[in-house]
């Protein structure tokens, strides 16, 4: 269990690893999350995404980015290795249905949670717009799985180096611009992001789902540390999430208790990488 | 502050036994009663405020014996029906004042899986020493014999010498039964059903066992080795653990009836979804739930900054909101994490404080700042959205609400504000909502807590349940109790095939 079947650097800080976790493949559905900890004495418990499972094989698929030491930690491990916590799946699934025409917007990172999502409202029959964005080419994630998923494929940068140069949010606008307009939209990506998302929608009335990844420790509702305000009420992201209604969601809330440990944060980020680099150096 | 030391404490003492024994006299119920009361040794409060290990250090085995003497061996024996599991109190202090601890221990191992645990945590003034005869004639409830200490005792010298025996394990039936949760409820049903012969697996959601013993009750109040102790005597009856394996998610509830052969199933998943008070500022950063702030630092070891990769938030003033042991806990783990001023802040007084006297003493001593008849009204931030300052009203009691309590009632106007940097609530926890959530068919009641009939089963054919899940936010003791009920029930049914 927990053994690392591949592992393959998607960007700069990007990873994506393949897990053998049998019994969360089988149970996972679109829009569920795991906890991981790289330590099962001292390691801290962080929630990461299932972008993918493959029950026959007995496999999970983990997209993150290199932010703080678990994330570091995870990075380095390779092939062979074994997880030492892994939990899941955790959160409501996605609801499913089929809505008509949704269009699906991922930012950055964002795109792996969005994966699954898009696949399941493909498989339920949904015309899918799909807007990939990143801040240049090279940090452009599963392009190839989501053109085979998308009736339309939009991707923009900001700096233009791949697509359109643009923010997502200006495809978007234009699709809710258009009659009739898309029944749904699913943006998932950095908090800005969809918090910009959502006040585009929002003026044309277009339901919007988002995804929420805020700090959780033990995923399973006990804790409260993952508490969000959504319409005013405080809600728990790890048990009546990840996913809520986008134009209720309190963005500067939330992106301020993201930052809560942020002087931690960015010192294990250094230290880790320093600590890349060295182990590159005696290797190399 | 003076504090008598362990060492002088255990000179008093056998000063004191060596004059009874010397006199060869049978003991008088007068002479009993004048015995002095064994205080408990403990750690200097100015050095322990600066770590982690355990406060109160345990009699000596003269402390026992003369502590064990001031017992009145009264025929009725009230304190025995104070005992949620009806331990043979007098039988056991009676052992201790004779010096043979390992009958004692054995007396109380008959009735109780978990006496060092419990002789740790256990709210004995308001159980087995309540209503104490001795307690009484001296009109302080604090002057009752100290049974909890003396279970400590010989607990601990039964663990530490090696003598735990593991329980026998009848031969195999071939029948499973699925325990949820690995809190002090789960460990007792693991037990008692394992030494029927029963197949035993323990689900834990975290990656360790112990259930709130491990990531709610700080080291200073009960070590971890204690309760990886017990774990391992499971263990090593052959019960099979599953860690990381949150059941509702991982694997459904009725999967592991209907799919996985189980032929019970006991939810011990405790009261794990912490209330909040509801006011303004709450979603501040800085504020956060007793749970989160101690399972931070207990289970996941934030206090130990070189090693553990979790981040505690650094604290130099807190407000901790409750008046019940978590709140105590989550007061004096701040102050061991290096916060200059922890302030606790209740809406009752003292006297209807739900925590442990000894907890309250404790922190007391620490230099925990105690705001009777307060309340929070709201917290404010500052530009970064954390917290600065917390706004109080003042309290008065009324008359006595519900749970008998004398209800405090706001005097109006009566706003004041504290400059804080972190508010911790302890104000309880309702139901976990995972399990029902993901049961078609159980009943729970109003606060989600699930029904159970007096054998402990609930609306669903095998499954049991019992601890918080069941009674709301209790004691380990009472959570023990319904772990005995249940895996009487479970082993009943099994035994008719």
């Amino acid at each position: 269990m927990n053994r690392i079947i591949s592992k393959k650097q998607l960007s700069a800080e990007v990873f994506r690893i393949e897990v053998e976790a049998p019994l969360i493949a089988r149970e996972r559905r679109a829009g569920q999350f795991i906890i991981v900890q790289v330590d099962d004495t001292f390691g801290e418990r962080i929630p990461l995404t299932i972008a993918d499972a493959d029950p026959e094989r007995g496999t999970i698929t983990l997209i993150f980015q290199t932010v703080g030491r678990t994330t570091h930690l995870l990075a380095n491990m390779n092939p062979g290795d074994t997880v030492p916590a892994l939990l899941g799946p955790l959160g409501t699934p996605t609801h499913i249905e089929n809505f008509g025409h949704v269009v699906c917007v991922g930012g950055g990172i964002g795109v792996a949670p969005l994966h699954p999502i898009a696949q399941a409202l493909k498989a339920a029959g949904n015309r899918l717009t799909i807007i990939m964005g990143a801040r240049n080419q090279s940090l452009l994630i599963l392009e190839d799985e989501m053109r085979a998923l998308a009736d339309d494929l939009i991707i923009v940068t900001d700096d233009g180096s791949r697509g359109r140069k643009a923010l997502v949010t200006a495809p978007l606008k234009e699709l809710c611009e258009q009659d009739p307009k898309p029944d749904l939209a699913v943006v998932i990506g950095p908090p800005i992001m969809m918090k910009f998302g959502a006040e585009t929608t929002r003026p044309y009335g277009v339901p919007t789902v988002v995804s929420l990844n805020t700090i959780m420790v033990d995923g399973t509702g006990m804790c409260g540390g993952c508490r969000v305000t959504v319409g005013g009420e405080t809600k728990f992201v790890c048990v009546d999430g990840p996913e809520f209604d986008g134009h209720q969601v309190d963005f500067d809330n939330m992106m301020k208790r993201l930052r809560a440990y942020k002087s931690r944060e960015d010192a294990d980020h250094h230290a880790c990488h320093l600590q890349l680099e060295a182990d590159k150096r005696a290797a190399g | 502050m003076s504090h008598t030391t362990p060492a002088q404490l255990h000179h008093a003492a056998t000063a004191k036994l060596a004059e009874i024994r010397a006199s060869g006299k049978p003991l008088t119920a007068k002479d009993r009663a004048a015995i002095p009361p064994q205080e408990m040794p403990s750690q200097d409060p100015d050095v322990r405020r600066g770590n982690m290990n355990e406060v109160a250090l345990g009699y000596s085995p003269e402390q026992t014996q003369l502590e064990a003497e001031r017992c009145l061996r009264c025929k009725n024996a009230p304190c025995v029906s104070g005992c949620p599991v009806r331990i043979d109190i007098p039988a056991f202090v009676k052992a201790a004042a004779e010096a043979r601890f390992d009958d004692s221990a054995a007396i109380i191992r008959n009735a109780s899986l978990l006496p060092a645990v419990c002789g740790r945590v256990c709210p004995q003034e308001s159980q087995c020493q309540a209503p104490c005869t001795l307690g009484k004639i001296l009109k302080d409830v604090n002057k009752s014999v100290a049974i909890g200490r003396i279970e400590r005792f010989v607990a601990d010298l039964q663990r530490e010498s090696g003598k735990l025996e593991i329980l026998a394990v009848k031969p195999p039936t071939g029948r499973k039964v699925a325990v949820i949760g690995s809190g002090p409820a789960s460990i007792t049903v693991a037990a008692d059903v394992r030494r029927e012969g029963h197949d035993v697996t323990i689900f834990e959601a975290f990656h360790k066992p112990g259930g709130v013993l491990v990531y709610g009750i700080p080291e200073f109040r009960l070590p971890k080795a204690i309760v990886q102790q017990e774990i391992d005597a499971l263990l090593a009856m052959g019960v099979k653990l599953e860690t990381n394996y949150v059941i509702g998610r991982t694997r459904k509830l009725r999967d592991l009836l209907e799919q996985d052969g189980f032929d019970a199933v006991f939810v011990g998943t405790g009261a794990g979804l912490p209330k909040f008070m509801g006011i303004e500022g709450e979603n501040l950063v800085g504020v956060f739930s007793a749970n989160e702030y101690l399972t931070r630092s207990n289970l996941m070891r934030a206090y130990d900054r070189a090693q553990a990769h979790t981040p505690i938030y650094p604290s130099r003033q807190v407000a901790v909101l409750g008046g019940g042991n978590v709140a105590m806990d989550a007061a004096r783990t701040a102050l061991r994490l290096g916060a200059d001023e922890v302030h606790l802040i209740y809406r009752r007084t003292e006297q209807e404080m739900p925590a442990r006297v000894e907890e309250v003493g404790h922190a007391r001593e620490e230099g925990v700042i105690f705001h009777m008849l307060q309340n929070a009204k709201r917290i404010f931030g500052d530009d970064d959205g954390c917290v600065r300052a917390i706004e109080c009203l003042r309290y008065e009691l009324g008359e006595p609400d519900a749970s008998g309590r004398r209800r405090p009632v706001e005097l109006k106007e009566s706003e004041f504000v504290m400059e804080m940097d972190t508010v911790i609530v302890a104000i309880g926890n309702e139901s976990n909502p995972l399990i029902r959530q993901t049961t078609t068919g159980l009943k729970v009641d109003k606060y989600g807590r699930i029904v159970v009939d007096e054998t402990g089963q609930t609306s669903l054919d095998a499954v049991y349940a019992g601890g918080d899940i069941v009674l709301g936010a209790a004691t380990v003791i009472l959570a023990m109790g319904e772990g005995r009920r249940a895996a009487a029930a479970i082993n009943a049914r099994l035994a008719n095939p």
